[in-house]
């Protein structure tokens, strides 16, 4: 589904992807762990297109297709999907508004029509419960004095509503309680199917229990170092990171 | 602008009073004609504003009045019926409706109605000679003729315009349209006047809109006067649509009186030249402003608000929010000055002012203006100029939508802070309409007009 080769990227001219190699496979759950600054986010953002980060050499296959020819709009029709770690507030944007947008846009680039009303609103009714987000936020304007926990289920939510083929997670659990962490780790287990994929980026352990990764990757100084099954990130909690940063 | 053009252009509007007077005053009221001379002689004092009033720093009022303009002293026979060209794209909410065509009231069937609830609308000018007690009353009272040149010119051209009185404890839950058109087969300057009177415990909404049905330009020059009696409520949308050659000068003065509550919406979608002077004064305690008010501009439009709140009194509440898009090179301007009396203790005023610039060129001053001489108040105000959030449209690049739409969809959540805050439903879901189409470019004449004239 997703296969990046030897990826470089900067930003104002400082390299911070060295070299990144990565096949990710439909119906696989990736983890990808490693200490602050090391380029987690990096790989996401570009992934899904931020300008700032120039990528200076490498490639990245998404389901064939060159990835890093698509717009970020065209990217996410194509089905990736970033949740975000600091999900942005857009007042006066409506969440009914925001979704309405994004779910026809992406069912005009498949060149299916766009939802009824009721038909939208009933899909929005049906993905909150799957995603156990409360009513009321949708009500709101996109992510406007929402609470930290309240801002992470709704990507989920967006997540569901777009049903994306593959999904990076970019520390969805930072700043969650444990009852949101469950919530939100429900709803990405939830939408997991045989035909999509997702990466999971994260600082600790503690999300892997709720969503179990079927690959671990360390990401240190701009490169993947260690690659292994599930149970390198129990390794990473006991050790912590200095074995890796000390060169194993 | 040298000095023999300005007064080559106040003394040519003074002749042109002079050598007209009969013509105004025949097809005028006795009410109105009563104020015209002291009028004249104030403008012949004052002049136009120039470059030197501060209150006028960032538009030039005097070039406006150099081109050839018609001017009409008596209602042109009407060649066409107005319901075959213009049809109003804020149906179904209002259930009196009420035009003006070239400042002139356009009679459906009375010149001035009287429902059965004792609420009274049509005509300025009949409204003088079939209810001179309560016009006399009010009229020409609170705006400001020895301040102000351009209200003191329209008090002594003034001929007609709208007329609405509601009676003491009547509710009206239903805003009244009033419609003003201009169309003409020559350049054409109008100035008209409304007198707007709510009775004590009365409510009403009021809807005023801005029609050009022709390409010709047009100068209007128009005065409202807006008395609140106590604890009356009273809901005031201005929408402003215009073709790029117009120019509007609008003043509004409001006299608010004891727990009286007045909002205003000022909603400026399109126009050529637009100039609103919103002057508040909170004349007893316990009252209630709300001025709201959203410019959107593109190409060479200039758009300038300038806002006067006058808390005289204590315990009383004002609230201001003015947002703006400027787009290509359009320029605009915000004054909003708020003074707070010795005597106004317990006030409480806010107000701010935003704007989003599209363009390197569109140019947007803003300019806060709070005057506090009591010593027991809390105000705030504050000012942005800014750009679209880019953070906001790359993140809803990532849900799929387009570059371009992800943009309209953000300058239609800056907007819609503002139409918000209008509190009839109905019509807040059709100016919201309306500003989406006009952002989108959809609304570049008046809307379902055939004629095309912009």
């Amino acid at each position: 589904m997703l296969t990046i080769k030897n990826l470089h990227a900067n930003i104002n001219g400082k390299e911070i992807l060295k070299g990144i190699n990565l096949e990710i496979k439909a119906g696989e759950v990736h983890a990808i762990m490693g200490p602050n600054g090391s380029g987690k986010s990096t790989l996401a953002a570009v992934l899904a297109g931020r300008e700032i980060f120039e990528v200076t050499h490498g490639e990245i296959l998404f389901n064939g297709k060159n990835l890093l020819d698509l717009s970020p709009e065209d990217r996410s029709r194509e089905g990736l999907f970033l949740s975000f770690q600091y999900p942005i507030e857009i007042p006066g944007v409506s969440m009914v508004n925001f979704m309405k947008a994004a779910v026809n846009e992406q069912r005009k680039y498949r060149g299916v029509e766009p939802l009824s009303a009721s038909d939208f609103l009933k899909m929005m009714r049906e993905k909150k419960e799957l995603v156990e987000i409360d009513s009321a936020l949708t009500n709101r304007s996109v992510n406007e004095g929402f609470s930290g926990g309240e801002k992470k289920k709704n990507e989920i939510f967006q997540m569901a509503m777009l049903e994306p083929k593959l999904s990076i997670l970019d520390e969805t659990d930072s700043g969650l309680d444990i009852d949101a962490l469950r919530i939100v780790a429900n709803g990405v287990n939830k939408l997991k199917r045989p035909d999509n994929a997702s990466i999971v980026i994260t600082h600790y352990q503690r999300l892997l229990d709720y969503i179990v990764p079927d690959f671990v990757h360390i990401l240190y100084n701009g490169k993947i170092v260690k690659s292994a099954g599930k149970e390198l990130a129990l390794e990473l909690e006991e050790k912590g990171y200095d074995w890796i940063k000390n060169g194993e | 602008m040298s000095k023999t053009t300005t007064i080559s252009i106040k003394e040519e509007l003074v002749d042109l009073y002079l050598s007209n007077l009969d013509l105004i005053t025949d097809n005028s009221a006795p009410i109105l004609n009563s104020e015209r001379q002291a009028a004249i002689e104030n403008f012949n004092l004052l002049g136009l504003p120039d470059q030197k009033n501060e209150k006028y720093k960032y538009s030039k009022i005097e070039p406006l009045f150099t081109q050839d303009f018609e001017k009409y002293f008596a209602p042109k026979n009407i060649t066409f019926k107005v319901d075959d060209i213009f049809r109003c794209d804020i149906p179904e909410i209002g259930t009196e409706l009420a035009l003006i065509l070239n400042g002139f009231y356009l009679p459906k069937g009375n010149k001035i109605n009287k429902l059965d609830n004792g609420m009274i609308y049509g005509s300025l000018a009949e409204a003088a000679i079939k209810y001179p007690e309560i016009v006399s009353k009010h009229y020409n009272t609170i705006a400001d003729n020895s301040g102000e040149g351009l209200v003191a010119l329209n008090t002594a051209f003034v001929q007609d315009g709208i007329f609405i009185y509601v009676p003491k404890g009547v509710e009206i839950d239903k805003p009244l349209q009033i419609i003003n058109l201009l169309m003409s087969d020559e350049n054409l300057l109008v100035q008209y006047r409304n007198l707007v009177i709510l009775e004590e415990s009365s409510k009403a909404c009021v809807v005023v809109c801005d029609h050009t049905l022709s390409a010709q330009k047009f100068l209007s020059n128009v005065v409202t006067e807006i008395v609140v009696k106590p604890n009356a409520t009273l809901d005031f949308v201005k929408m402003q649509n215009e073709h790029n050659d117009c120019t509007q000068l609008s003043h509004v003065y409001i006299k608010q009186q004891k727990d009286s509550r007045v909002t205003t919406n000022t909603i400026s979608l399109h126009g050529g030249f637009i100039r609103n002077n919103l002057n508040a004064l909170l004349d007893e305690e316990g009252c209630e402003n709300n001025s709201y008010g959203l410019y959107l501009t593109d190409r060479t439009q200039h758009i300038d608000n300038f806002s006067f709140i006058d808390h005289a009194k204590p315990h009383c509440t004002s609230s201001e929010l003015f947002k703006g898009i400027l787009d290509d090179q359009a320029t605009g301007a915000f004054n909003g000055r708020v003074l707070v009396r010795k005597d106004a203790q317990q006030t409480q005023a806010f107000q701010a002012n935003n704007n989003l610039l599209l363009t390197t060129e569109a140019k947007m001053n803003t300019k806060p203006q709070l005057e506090i001489y009591a010593d027991d108040v809390k105000c705030s105000h504050g000012a942005t100029v800014g750009q679209l959030d880019m953070n906001a449209k790359f993140y809803m690049q990532t849900r799929g939508i387009g570059e371009k739409e992800a943009m309209l969809l953000l300058m239609f959540g800056f907007a819609h802070e503002v139409v918000k805050k209008i509190s009839i439903e109905p019509l807040r879901d059709r100016i919201d309409d309306l500003v989406n189409k006009r952002l989108r470019g959809e609304l570049s004449r008046c809307h379902n007009c055939p004629m095309h004239c912009c």
